[in-house]
């Protein structure tokens, strides 16, 4: 089975609510979290989608 | 020179010419410089070489030789191979692909194009053998025109209501009209999507449609067209920027979403509507027997 997509990172600014397979960046508030989502979205060619304000996800499509 | 001579130079001249009127370069940038048309003039003179020998070879009663043609089928399946094979080896690098579908549309027009050279040039050497040079003009005229009509097929705007509906954001997903499209996390991303965006609806015009406008590889072409024409916001490893087209599933709409650079809403509206519908994409649903039935 080929797998199209993937969650390729985890930022978050709420630690307790993550956990588990993806490597998880654990931000102070919403300033830094935007700053690392959009570094990270450039850097791994992802696309940065919002799961909530304290959570974003870095997914490959 | 024999009495043949004539007749088949007459039928091979108009079989070429005829290859020449259809193969044009416009919006689909294929086949675009020299090269690739040099390829295509060439298949078709050898097309309109075999159409125009197969008359005199029935008149001279060879008709062993007029199966020569199956050979010319076996080339012009090569050539619709040969036509797949770059196109999809090219798409891999397209800002915004082609798809399968678009390019096996592409690839069977290349092949069906040949097959109506040696039509032209097996009806003009025919005329002119039966009657004279005049009437082959006008048999050669007439397939020409022919093949001009059998070469365009009907485009989107035939099938559906084209409407401007501007991307909006409902939180962090993306929206043309009522529509999902995407999510999209980042503020600045929104705002350069809210920037450079534009939103499409497309609303079929009857049930058929529905099925014809849902087809992926379709509405990959819609893409690939717009993005043609008016130039793409996006590079490679900026899967944010992508257009992408969704579909509502309550009642069959469609959803464009692009990034042009040419922002012109009524080329946009334009351009979308004069996209080609994909002969693979096309369905029939009204012709099944068992669901008229029920319907009536």
């Amino acid at each position: 089975m080929v797998i199209e997509k993937s969650v390729l990172a985890i930022i978050t600014t709420n630690k307790e609510k993550v956990a588990g397979g993806a490597p998880i960046f654990i931000c102070n508030d919403f300033d830094e979290l935007q700053k690392v989502a959009a570094n990270l979205e450039a850097i791994i060619d992802g696309i940065a989608h919002a799961l909530s304000d304290e959570l974003f996800i870095i997914v490959k499509h | 020179m024999n009495e043949y001579t004539m007749p088949i130079v007459f039928g091979v001249v108009v079989g070429t010419i005829g290859r020449m009127m259809m193969l044009r370069t416009d919006y689909r940038q294929y086949p675009t410089y020299l090269h690739g048309k040099i390829i295509h003039v060439a298949l078709g003179f050898i097309a309109a070489s075999l159409g125009a020998v197969a008359v005199p070879a029935i008149m001279e009663m060879n008709f062993t030789a007029v199966t020569f043609l199956t050979v010319a089928a076996t080339q012009f399946r090569e050539v619709r191979n040969m036509e797949r094979n770059t196109l999809s080896e090219i798409d891999d690098f397209e800002l915004v692909s082609r798809g399968k579908a678009y390019i096996e549309g592409i690839a069977i027009s290349f092949e069906s194009r040949n097959y109506l050279v040696i039509l032209t040039a097996f009806v003009g050497t025919l005329f002119y053998l039966i009657w004279n040079v005049y009437m082959a003009i006008i048999g050669a005229i007439i397939c020409l025109i022919i093949s001009k009509v059998l070469q365009s097929g009907s485009t989107i705007k035939d099938l559906v209501d084209i409407e401007y509906a501007p991307p909006h954001f409902d939180g962090a997903g993306l929206y043309v009209d009522n529509i999902y499209i995407m999510n999209i996390g980042l503020p600045e991303r929104q705002e350069e999507i809210l920037k450079y965006g534009m939103g499409f609806v497309l609303i079929p015009k009857n049930l058929n449609v529905v099925n014809t406008i849902a087809h992926l590889g379709q509405r990959q072409a819609i893409l690939h067209d717009v993005s043609v024409s008016l130039g793409v916001f996006r590079d490679s490893g900026t899967p944010a920027l992508v257009p992408l087209i969704k579909r509502d599933l309550d009642d069959g709409r469609i959803a464009v979403f692009i990034l042009p650079q040419i922002r012109d809403r009524e080329k946009a509206i334009q351009i979308i509507g004069a996209v080609p519908v994909l002969e693979t994409a096309i369905r029939m649903p009204s012709k099944s027997d068992v669901r008229n039935r029920e319907a009536n």
